[in-house]
């Protein structure tokens, strides 16, 4: 089988997961400085993926690629210590306040320049949580997508064969290349760690960062200019609409409580 | 216009969802409601959405259609878009919605918000703009308790989709004299538009049932463990109820299955009683839960915010508390 190109789409985020009280202010917003981090979970999955193709199939590569300002080549980084071949970070002010769809069109832009066989990325992040970018990537370079893959397999006739998951069901699809893939879901395999060989011999190569000059395309479809959404407000939730019942939990107050439970068949 | 998912050859229950929404929506604006509905065979769904309210409802039939692909779906929909031009455009967040929707946003250049708890229609400014009469999308953000308010002001349609049952679905007394409007596939559909085939379809199984369960017993990550989660199902099984999750809890292996999770990514619940163990009330988790009729509240932290929204707060350690409460309802059964 020929060796693959596969682009790999990667976002740096901040761990909400590891969301602790000590990282909730009063207002019950977070601290976000307070918080490690991190390459979105989703696209270590899709980076699996990658990788277990570029084990199988010789002479394929596998090049990440990130939004982000300069920070963000710590996942780059990252990446290439887990058994990626390069990094590309791309990095302008003018792809600053960009929406799903101004992203999307950035790293389409970015892939075409690159022009991969397969482009795999993270199902959804943990901060926007939207699972456009992959779609919209796809839709940006007119290519078909798959989404919600657990399992990518490329078949001996040049196609590739997915295990995907919608709600109801688990499906088997295959598609023609190049196309968009994007993974995540309990079902993905983890990402391997990094491999200290790697780390060693990668630590001090540094990643190649590419503007919107390096990008070319519509120069209006680039950051708030290119956003069709906007953010017009944030607001914490108070919650306190109910009248709650304080109930202590030594045993004659819990007994109390149990009874009145069970009387008002609120527990039956 | 309204996207209407059909599942198994009837109108999925986000899209009743959605009409129902939408009639509303179009109400209040003078408009009228439509609907779009794509698969094998769907000319006969088009009495269900005028119960609903749609004044016009399109209908794509095609064998090649009968499972939901991306491509061909994709396309239809741009078609009856352009044609129609609709001010807004709502889907069900569900996986084929979360498929099409983001494709299709960028298809039409329109800006799209996805995974919305509440839609409202109305007035409003930024950055020195005035914008009437904009739909604005409300969603949980990812700063946790904070509820951020979308607007796509400039582009039509504005798109949204919105979480499963989160909108109370309501039939119309009277169905109204709506048109039943056929599209021809025949012609709209090429070739390319089916890279993607469907290989093998197996139903998954639905072991859990969380959204039909009439108690439900969730934990957070503030159970510590996948021992002290055992607690948790125990007192489920006692009260005819199923176990649910955080997604914190989830990730963190204390229960298995991401179909127990409750919130933004999982599922919406409304049991008759909620009871939150060591969870701590992040608004990704309530918005999940927060309708549900009682809410029982079981943390150690007198400040967790879960307390706010319950009717019944303990604070107390969640494995204790449950373990007593576990053997004080037996008593109270004898």
């Amino acid at each position: 089988m020929k060796g693959l190109k596969i682009a790999v789409l990667v976002k740096q985020v901040t761990d909400t997961r590891e969301t602790v009280e000590a990282t909730v202010g009063a207002d019950g917003t977070i601290d976000r400085n307070a918080l490690p981090a991190i390459c979105n979970p989703d696209d270590l999955n899709a980076l699996e993926q990658a990788l277990r193709i570029k084990d199988r199939i010789d002479g394929s590569q596998v090049i990440l690629i990130s939004m982000g300002p300069q920070r963000a080549e710590e996942v780059l980084r990252d990446g290439i210590y887990r058994g990626a071949d390069e990094g590309i970070l791309l990095s302008d002010r003018r792809f600053a306040g960009a929406d799903t769809m101004a992203t999307s069109y950035a790293l389409a832009m970015a892939a075409r320049r690159i022009s991969p066989d397969l482009i795999l990325a993270g199902r959804q992040s943990i901060d926007g949580d939207t699972a456009h970018v992959g779609p919209q990537t796809a839709l940006w370079l007119g290519w078909p997508q798959v989404t919600y893959a657990e399992q990518v397999t490329p078949c001996e006739d040049g196609s590739i064969e997915i295990r995907r998951v919608s709600d109801d069901e688990t499906e088997v699809v295959r598609t023609t290349l190049p196309a968009v893939v994007t993974v995540g879901g309990s079902g993905a395999a983890e990402c391997r760690p990094s491999n200290v060989r790697r780390i060693l011999e990668y630590k001090k190569q540094p990643v190649t960062v590419w503007t919107a000059d390096d990008l070319g395309g519509d120069t209006s479809r680039y950051g708030l200019g290119g956003s069709p959404t906007q953010v017009v407000e944030s607001r914490t939730i108070v919650a306190g609409h109910k009248d709650t019942e304080w109930v202590a939990s030594d045993e004659n107050s819990l007994s109390e409580f149990v009874a009145r439970l069970v009387e008002s068949h609120i527990v039956e | 216009m309204i996207f209407c998912q059909t599942r198994d050859g009837a109108l999925s229950e986000v899209g009743l969802e959605l009409l129902t929404k939408g009639r509303r929506l179009a109400a209040e604006t003078g408009g009228e409601l439509e609907a779009l509905i794509i698969g094998g065979r769907t000319a006969h769904l088009a009495e269900e959405a005028f119960r609903y309210g749609a004044a016009k409802v399109f209908c794509a039939e095609d064998e090649r259609l009968k499972d939901y692909l991306t491509l061909p779906y994709v396309r239809i929909a741009k078609h009856v878009v352009e044609a129609e031009q609709p001010d807004i455009f709502l889907a069900g967040a569900t996986s084929v919605g979360r498929d099409m929707a983001p494709r299709l946003a960028a298809e039409l250049g329109c800006g799209l918000t996805a995974d919305c708890t509440a839609l409202e229609l109305g007035d409003c400014s930024y950055r020195g703009n005035e914008y009437k009469g904009v739909l604005k999308c409300i969603r949980p953000s990812f700063v946790a308790n904070q509820l951020t308010t979308i607007i796509s002001p400039s582009t039509r349609p504005q798109m949204a989709t919105i979480r499963e049952g989160v909108m109370a679905k309501e039939p119309l007394g009277k169905p109204v004299q709506g048109k039943c409007i056929m599209v021809d596939t025949t012609a709209l559909l090429k070739k390319e538009d089916f890279a993607v085939s469907i290989i093998e379809k197996t139903a998954r199984e639905r072991g859990v049932d969380l959204k039909s369960a009439k108690v439900i017993v969730a934990g957070g990550y503030g159970m510590g463990s996948a021992e002290n989660f055992e607690v948790l199902f125990r007192l489920a099984e006692m009260l005819g109820g199923e176990v649910g999750a955080t997604r914190a809890a989830i990730d963190a292996g204390y229960v298995g299955g991401y179909e127990r999770m409750i919130g933004q990514t999982g599922i919406t619940v409304r049991p008759k009683l909620y009871i939150a163990c060591g969870i701590s009330g992040q608004v990704q988790h309530t918005v999940g839960m927060d309708k549900s009729a009682c809410i029982i509240s079981i943390n150690c932290d007198a400040d967790a915010p879960i307390h706010r929204i319950a009717d019944y707060a303990i604070v107390g350690d969640a494995v204790k508390t449950v373990e007593h409460m576990i053997a004080l309802i037996k008593n109270n059964r004898r």
